[in-house]
């Protein structure tokens, strides 16, 4: 599967760690229901190791879209909040029509 | 259900909605690789405002630290004077600019994070959109517009999810510095306007200006010296136009071998002032 971390790009990461990586996606979607700062600065920072660590970057001339789409390594829980619920990328900030 | 996921869709749907509107599918390619170029203009602008930003930080930085430097030496100055009292302030400023001085570091580690985060966004773009256009090319030579058209999507989700974080990075990039702008603009007049020592404790420059007196009367004392020297240098050879038997002589012994020393520490100061005036 193909997991982008906001800032850094694409990683391909092995399916086998689907499911740690959903055990922490959880623990960051509790924490954010929560807010719960701590838990989320940790399960963000768990999730990011964990791709930047086992997964390897996908090639530039491949263009795939993300399965899983990690916040920026220092987004603050109302960044994160706040795109999920705006539901959309401010702008022309995707540079799309 | 799961942020990651939440956020994946969110940056798919907005790629959709593009190609939805897009009538000829190989016009989509075009028009994206143009978005493509005004985008790396864009993350390369990014860059450069967050270097210059961080350029003036550095600059601050510097000021503070030569504030910092100067509160030390009042200090050193104040208790080689025997004024503790104004040590201690001179030290209690030090400690307030050197907190502000400690935050302005803490700015400039996060702006350099911020430059090198998007220097390395903008390598990848370039990398990206050359990837693209080479792609672009092959659709539109390989494959009639039918065939081409998944190809297309699979491009064009590709690139606009990578513009998309991208899009984001620079966004958050000129926040920072905006607010870094601001912070900077108020050190920068507090600076300027010698405002800072006020707002940094109100007691500058009353300990610039205390030292300064006590400066000041030591000086005074040193000029009463050489003028009580002058005097007494005089003094012998009144003493001898006065010739002898006079009742007083004793008395003008005694003072003319104060004068010896006086006048040996006043040549000793007047040397100085001879420089000062070449």
């Amino acid at each position: 599967m193909i997991v982008r971390i906001l800032g850094e790009g694409q990683f391909q990461v092995a399916d086998d760690l689907a499911a740690r990586l959903t055990a922490l996606d959880a623990e960051l979607d509790a924490a954010v229901e929560k807010t719960d700062d701590a838990a989320f600065h940790a399960a963000l920072r768990a999730a990011i190791q964990l791709v930047r660590e086992s997964g390897t970057t996908v090639p530039d001339d491949t263009f795939a879209t993300a399965d899983f789409i990690l916040p920026f390594s220092d987004a603050t829980l109302g960044e994160v909040r706040k795109l999920l619920a705006d539901g959309t990328i401010g702008g022309d900030s995707a540079g799309l029509p | 259900m799961s942020v990651m996921k939440r956020v994946s869709l969110i940056f798919r749907a907005k790629a959709n909605k593009a190609l939805d509107r897009m009538e000829d599918p190989r016009e989509t390619l075009d028009y994206s690789y143009q978005q493509q170029v005004e985008m790396l203009t864009r993350v390369r602008r990014g860059v450069a405002d967050v270097a210059t930003s961080r350029k003036r930080v550095e600059l601050q930085m510097n000021s503070l630290q030569k504030e910092v430097d100067r509160r030390e030496g009042q200090a050193r100055d104040a208790l080689s004077k025997g004024r503790e009292d104004l040590a201690r302030a001179a030290l209690q400023n030090r400690a307030s600019l050197q907190g502000q001085l400690n935050d302005l570091q803490g700015q400039y580690a996060n702006l350099q994070e911020q430059e090198e985060k998007l220097t390395l966004a903008s390598q990848r773009l370039q990398a990206k959109v050359d990837a693209f256009r080479t792609r672009k090319e092959t659709i539109k030579a390989t494959y009639t517009a039918a065939e081409a058209q998944t190809r297309i999507n699979e491009a064009f989700s590709g690139i606009s999810e990578e513009m998309g974080d991208i899009g984001l990075a620079i966004q958050r990039a000129e926040d920072k510095t905006a607010q870094m702008q601001a912070r900077a603009g108020a050190i920068d007049e507090l600076l300027a306007s010698g405002a800072l020592e006020d707002h940094v404790g109100g007691q500058q420059d009353a300990i610039q200006a205390e030292l300064d007196k006590l400066g000041a009367s030591n000086d005074v004392d040193s000029e009463l010296a050489r003028m009580k020297g002058e005097l007494s240098a005089n003094a012998p050879r009144q003493i001898e136009a006065n010739a002898n038997g006079d009742s007083t002589s004793a008395n003008g012994d005694a003072s003319a071998n104060g004068d010896a020393s006086s006048s040996e520490a006043t040549q000793a100061a007047e040397q100085p002032q001879a420089g000062d005036g070449l």
